[in-house]
């Protein structure tokens, strides 16, 4: 793999609620086509330090750019003109639409076509949209209400519409969150596979650590609002403040003891 | 300076009884989520039981024991209230509760003339506070003083029974967050239940204790319900400390006011309240709703666009209308022309209240602009009919462009008062600036054109707006537009993640829905022939509601048969009985409770059950969705 | 019949039930409008007394031979309602003329609608100056005396009054608001040396009577002016009698010797106060002795001013009706125009110039009497007595 440039660059990124740092002057970066997980413990600041990067919450300090352009305290729907998909921790979708509507929100919206009051929707890019429920397997579900579908099948709708805006980052706050084992491994692999054919930067947060350890190219560790470790599995896996953090979690295990799951 | 400190103190005592009755409808929205129309109705009963029973009882033991009856009386019929209509419906949309409330209100209303009779009531002075106490040369009334203690008292036992007790601690925790009480395992029924009858109590307190200083009578419950929302939203939803300090606030600024602006005291407090509400969208004392979580209720099956056969059905039932001149007279088609401009108004709300989820209270304002906007263009520019048709509307636009823009920057009840504010601030310019709007008298000489003037002309002409404008309408629902819209009410957060600016969109369908009624007002005024402040009026912004929530919120165009069955009803009652009030009132209240959904909701829902039969009978004009509840 | 299925196709069983009962074909119809729900304490005595009018009239009877019969309609307090109700009297009950009214924005729509539909109208008791004046037309005749006729009568007495300081309380609406400007215009025109210190306008139906009471006693005028009525009243009268407000300050005040607004207010009547209104009980004229009689055998109630109102009403309108002996619009306003009837309180004419009777009210004082507000030293002013000249009034009114 060549080196990609650089898509986000996170830099002294500084928040604090009522004189408690929630997080306390993080920098990273991620490189296109790169896997990037965020860890940490409760607490850690991980959703704080996530709703900062996509205009959700502004930093008292610090800069967030992607592909160079100063995106910090923009509004979420600026950031995602400029291609950042996103996910949320709890699902949120449009619950009185069909799944394909759903998708097909996200593609009028794409096309800057939100104030057009005479067309008709159902016909705008409604193949492309069949398009992404196809590419998360959810083909099959494209005309049932949104309001029927199990929570796995959202956690797969919401990444069809991350993708829509043809996204360069995308942004999954706790993708697996609420899925069982079986379905949560099935979506990142989807997302991996995803994210690398095209290309695009994936930041997640992770409290599976099997999740964490068989997807992401980099870690980066958490702990009371700072950074404390950077690096690739193996060596986060190995530093030992991290395990100081983890310990008594058990959370921080080879991947590879799970049946079926190769390396 | 005496001066001014009795000033002060009498804005206190008018606070006192506004504080009761406002920390009531606060105590039992922040609990049970109901917007309780019928508030001044119980207080407005809590008046005439303590007239009748200080009437009866003498002594300083029969008045002060009257009053506290009385209230105690009342709170009674409140629990009442409680368990027979309200438990059915608390699962419902919230406007649903004030739909019934509504109708209770509207019942109350003739039921007292009914039992106390028409005249207004002079009750008795409060024993031991009948005269006034010198203070420099200036008279304070001694049962001022009275009032002026009262409240803060009244504030303390509150402030105590919520800090103190384990109703209050529980009564604070479900103001915060309901689900979590019922998580606590509370019986939340009996929960509900006492917080009701101790908002009913408050409120029947503040009427009972009106008996010294005002007259008894049926109106009462109108003068004081809306001014009681108003100090509830500046003082924040729930806060019982917000409502004390709003009362206060409003008190004392018409008690100042109108030495500097006499004429002031009409639209004050509005004009406090959107100040407020701008500043501060959740009111002084207010907190921040908690982040938009699913509106209950909400459906699940998704809206789609009528069916060829549907259609069909749609355009028969059309051409059945348009065929009523030859076979009805000029009566019947005034009325049918009316019902059909109330169908306009009532789709133009609905679009913003299904689609876009903003449930505004102030509709009429639209309505009335566009129907002042034909009032000023032809009169004053003497311009033709059709040219009058074309741009009367756009004064809506433009009243719904300003106001709009403000009030999308809200939501909820915020947004619900906010619209209010601005209907009642317009209304009283139509009403006060006589020289212009011609005042309550109106303006007069509208009637339409040779070519409309005849019932039968006029009906079509009024048939094919509201057609073209329900079809046009639907055409936005399924438009990109309309989506993006409706996404915006579904989740906030997923639209603005997705590129939706929601406010803008919100604008925009304030602004459709505002011409819209725009259209329907100007067509009304060549109806009329006439424009009058009332078509501005809160009543009439409460009708279009009524229409909207009678039809079925969740559908597409519900509304349609809601204004049909509501207009058609509430012409022919007014026609035939004088207690109209008393039966629309029960009507209202009994659909409620047995259609929930609404007329063309239910519809739908049996529909649904019984598909694939699913015949599109002539009153579905609007389409199904369907709800698992 | 056919007219009343104007909700086709609707599911509505209850439309079914609403066949009023019809009359015979040679009947005789007056329609009725009057705001029944929303101002029962007005409409209620006035119903009664065109009940009485009508009983009187088809007992001696009828007109020409032909039975009377009035068909009422509520219209809820609202112009556009009662719009609707008078189509409906018009176009499917086929009335020979419209009657009735209270509010003066009714009024107008009614007389409005009337003047389009080429539909005689008798307006009842709606006090705008508008209705016979500036927005006059010539199928409306009113019958009640004026907002101006009133201001005249006050106006005779209070710039008698030596007071030279006055203050203005009037609701704020077109109704208080022409009320006091014709009021001041007429008594600076008789007093040119009085000033006015202060006004003060609260919001009707809805006045905050502490603030208002406090502020016009800060100005210290020597008389004040009151427009306000009903529950406005009470409170306004409470908190100035408690402030002492009226001590030692003349009040000149519209409408509230009738016993409409009078009566509630008790033992908390204020004392002297100029009022125009109607002192039933110390009338003493043949005509109300018979009225009054009648009115009390069959109610059991004493008449109050829309009683009177009532009676008149439908008295004329038969009078209108018999003259004309058609039910043509033309052939009614003919018959109407200068026409003189006999009334409760003497002789009354309809004037061709501007079609408003000269109905007069009585001016006097108020007292209390055995706990109950009364009025005294009362005389009755005639109305032709106190409109302003043909010259005046011809401006006043446009062209028909």
């Amino acid at each position: 793999m060549s080196v990609a440039p650089t898509l986000l660059a996170v830099e002294g990124l500084t928040k604090s609620y009522g004189g408690i740092h929630a997080v306390r002057g993080v920098s990273f970066e991620l490189r296109a086509g790169e896997i990037l997980a965020l860890i940490g413990p409760n607490g850690a600041g991980k959703s704080t330090c996530f709703d900062m990067l996509n205009g959700q919450n502004r930093p008292d300090s610090g800069h967030v750019r992607l592909l160079g352009e100063e995106i910090t305290g923009r509004k979420p729907r600026e950031i995602w003109r400029l291609g950042v998909g996103r996910t949320f921790q709890i699902t949120a979708t449009f619950a009185t639409m069909t799944v394909r509507e759903n998708v097909q929100v996200a593609l009028i919206s794409h096309e800057q076509r939100l104030f057009n009051l005479v067309g008709s929707a159902a016909r705008v890019a409604r193949e492309e949209a069949g398009r992404l429920l196809e590419l998360v397997g959810m083909g099959g579900y494209a005309d049932r209400p949104c309001g029927e579908l199990a929570y796995g099948d959202l956690k797969r709708l919401e990444l069809a519409v991350a993708l829509a805006n043809q996204p360069k980052l995308l942004l999954m706050d706790e993708p697996t969150a609420g899925m069982a084992p079986r379905e949560r491994i099935d979506l990142m692999r989807l997302t991996a596979s995803i994210a690398r054919e095209k290309s695009i930067g994936v930041l997640f947060t992770e409290h599976d650590m099997d999740v964490v350890f068989e997807h992401a190219d980099r870690i980066i560790v958490l702990n009371r609002g700072t950074l404390i470790a950077e690096g690739s599995p193996e060596a986060v896996r190995s530093n030992p403040q991290v395990q100081a953090v983890y310990l008594g979690e058990g959370l921080v295990y080879d991947a590879r003891h799970r049946e079926g799951t190769p390396a | 300076m005496a001066f001014y400190v009795v000033q002060f103190l009498t804005g206190l005592a008018s606070a006192a009884s506004l504080f009761l009755v406002a920390s009531g409808l606060s105590i039992i929205f922040g609990v049970t989520r109901i917007v309780n129309f019928a508030h001044g109705a119980f207080y407005m009963i809590g008046a005439y039981i303590a007239f009748t029973l200080t009437d009866r009882f003498s002594g300083a033991f029969g008045f002060w024991g009257g009053i506290v009856v009385a209230a105690f009386a009342v709170a009674l019929i409140g629990v009442l209230v409680e368990m027979v209509l309200l438990r059915r419906i608390y699962h419902v949309p919230e406007l649903f509760q004030l739909l019934a409330t509504f109708g209770l209100t509207l019942m109350v209303q003739d039921l007292v003339v009914l039992i106390w009779g028409p005249d207004d009531l002079v009750g008795r002075r409060a024993p031991g506070f009948k005269g006034a106490v010198d203070f420099f040369g200036q008279a304070i009334p001694s049962y001022d003083l009275f009032l002026i203690v009262l409240g803060p008292v009244v504030l303390g036992i509150l402030w105590l029974l919520f800090q103190r007790t384990r109703w209050g601690v529980l009564v604070r925790a479900a103001t915060q967050d309901r689900d979590m009480v019922a998580a606590l395992g509370v019986n939340q029924k009996w929960l509900f239940t006492s917080v009701f009858a101790v908002g009913v109590f408050l409120a029947a307190l503040g009427g009972a204790l009106q008996i010294p200083r005002d007259a008894v009578h049926h109106a009462m419950d109108l003068r004081i319900i809306v001014e009681v929302f108003v100090v509830v939203v500046i003082g924040g939803l729930g806060s019982i400390v917000g409502a004390f300090v709003a009362a206060v606030l409003v008190s004392e600024l018409n008690a100042f006011g109108i030495l500097i602006f006499p004429k002031i005291s009409i639209i004050l407090v509005f004009l406090v309240m959107a100040v407020v509400l701008i500043v501060r969208p959740w009111g002084l004392f207010g907190k921040p709703e908690a982040a938009a979580r699913r509106t209950p209720g909400l459906t699940v099956n998704p809206w789609r666009p009528l069916t060829q056969n549907e259609r069909l059905g749609a355009l028969a039932a059309l051409i059945v209308a348009a065929a009523l001149p030859l076979f009805a007279g000029n009566y019947a088609l005034t009325v049918g022309s009316e019902i059909a401009i109330f169908v306009i108004f009532a789709v133009s709300l609905h679009f913003l209240m299904s689609v876009g989820g903003l449930a505004s209270f102030g509709h009429a304002a639209y309505f009335g602009l566009g129907a002042y906007g034909i009032a000023f263009l032809a009169k004053m520019a003497g311009l033709p009919m059709i040219v009058c048709l074309l741009l009367g509307p756009l004064l809506g636009l433009m009243g719904a462009a300003v106001f709009g823009f403000f009030a999308v920057q809200l939501s909820g009840v915020y947004f619900a008062m906010l619209t209010l504010a601005f209907a009642q601030i317009v209304w009283s310019i139509a009403f006060q600036w006589v020289s212009v709007t011609g005042g309550d008298n109106g303006i007069l000489g509208l009637w339409p054109e040779k070519w409309a003037a005849s019932p039968s002309h006029f009906y079509w002409l009024a048939l094919g707006v509201a057609a073209l404008v329900t079809c046009g309408l639907r055409i936005a629902v399924f438009s990109p537009f309309g989506y993006a819209l409706r996404a915006t009410r579904d989740s906030l957060l997923r639209s603005e993640a997705v590129g939706i600016n929601a406010k803008r969109m919100q604008w925009t369908a304030f602004v459709i829905a505002g011409t819209t009624a725009g259209i329907g007002g100007a067509l009304f005024a060549y109806l009329k022939g006439s424009v009058f402040p009332d078509n501005l009026g809160i009543s009439l912004s409460v009708d279009a509601l009524v229409m909207v929530l009678l039809g079925g919120v969740e559908t597409v165009s519900g509304a349609v048969i809601g204004a049909i069955v509501y207009k058609a009803l509430n012409i022919w009652l007014v026609s035939q009985t004088d207690l109209s009030k008393l039966v629309l009132g029960a009507f209202i209240m009994l659909i409620v409770v047995v259609f929930p959904k609404g007329i063309v909701g239910t519809l739908e829902m049996l529909l649904q059950r019984r598909k694939p039969l699913a015949p599109p009978g002539p009153t579905i004009l609007a389409k199904p969705i369907e709800s698992a509840e | 019949m056919r007219a009343r299925n104007y909700f086709v196709g609707a599911a509505f069983a209850l439309l079914a039930g609403g066949m009023a009962q019809s009359a015979m074909a040679q009947d005789i119809k007056i329609g009725e409008i009057n705001s029944y729900s929303l101002l029962p304490a007005f409409t209620e005595p006035y119903r009664k007394g065109w009940q009485l009018a009508v009983e009187e009239i088809n007992a001696a009877g009828g007109i020409n031979g032909k039975k009377l019969v009035v068909v009422s309609k509520d219209d809820s307090g609202k112009p556009a309602d009662a719009q609707t109700a008078a189509n409906e009297l018009v176009s499917s009950e086929g009335v020979a003329m419209l009657a009735g009214t209270f509010l003066s924005n009714i009024g107008l729509a009614v007389s409005d609608f009337a003047n389009q539909k080429k539909v005689f109208f008798l307006a009842a008791e709606p006090l705008t100056d508008a209705i016979t004046w500036s927005k006059g037309n010539k199928y409306t005749f009113r019958l009640r005396p004026s907002n101006y006729m009133q201001a005249a009568m006050l106006v005779e007495a209070a710039s008698k009054l030596p007071a030279k300081r006055w203050a203005t309380i009037a609701p704020n609406y077109e109704y208080g608001q022409s009320a006091v400007a014709v009021f001041k215009k007429l008594m600076s025109e008789k007093r040119p040396d009085i000033q006015w210190v202060d006004e003060q306008w609260p919001p009707q139906g809805k006045i905050d009577a502490g603030p208002v009471v406090q502020a016009v006693a800060a100005a210290n005028p020597e008389a004040i002016l009151n427009v306000t009525f009903g529950a406005d009243l009470v409170k306004l009268v409470r908190e100035g009698n408690t402030r002492g407000l009226f001590k030692g300050r003349e009040v000149v005040s519209f409408l509230t010797g009738e016993p409409e607004y009078l009566d509630p207010l008790k033992d908390e009547t204020p004392e002297g106060w100029i009022v125009t209104g109607y002192p039933w009980y110390s009338i003493k004229t043949p005509e109300h002795d018979a009225f009054l009689k009648a009115y009390q055998a069959k109610y059991n109630d004493y008449p109050r001013l829309g009683s009177i109102v009532g009676y008149q009403t439908i008295k004329s309108a038969a009078a209108i009706l018999a003259k004309a002996n058609s039910t043509d619009p033309e052939k009614l306003i003919a018959a109407a125009e200068g026409l003189s009837v006999p009334s409760p309180l003497g002789e009354v004419t309809f004037r061709k110039i501007d079609h408003q009777s000269t109905l007069g009210a009585f001016v006097g004082k108020t007292a209390l009497k055995d706990g109950k507000g009364v009025m005294v030293e009362s005389a009755y002013k005639k109305g032709s007595d106190y409109l302003p000249g043909d010259a005046e009034v011809e401006k006043l009114r446009p062209k028909d």
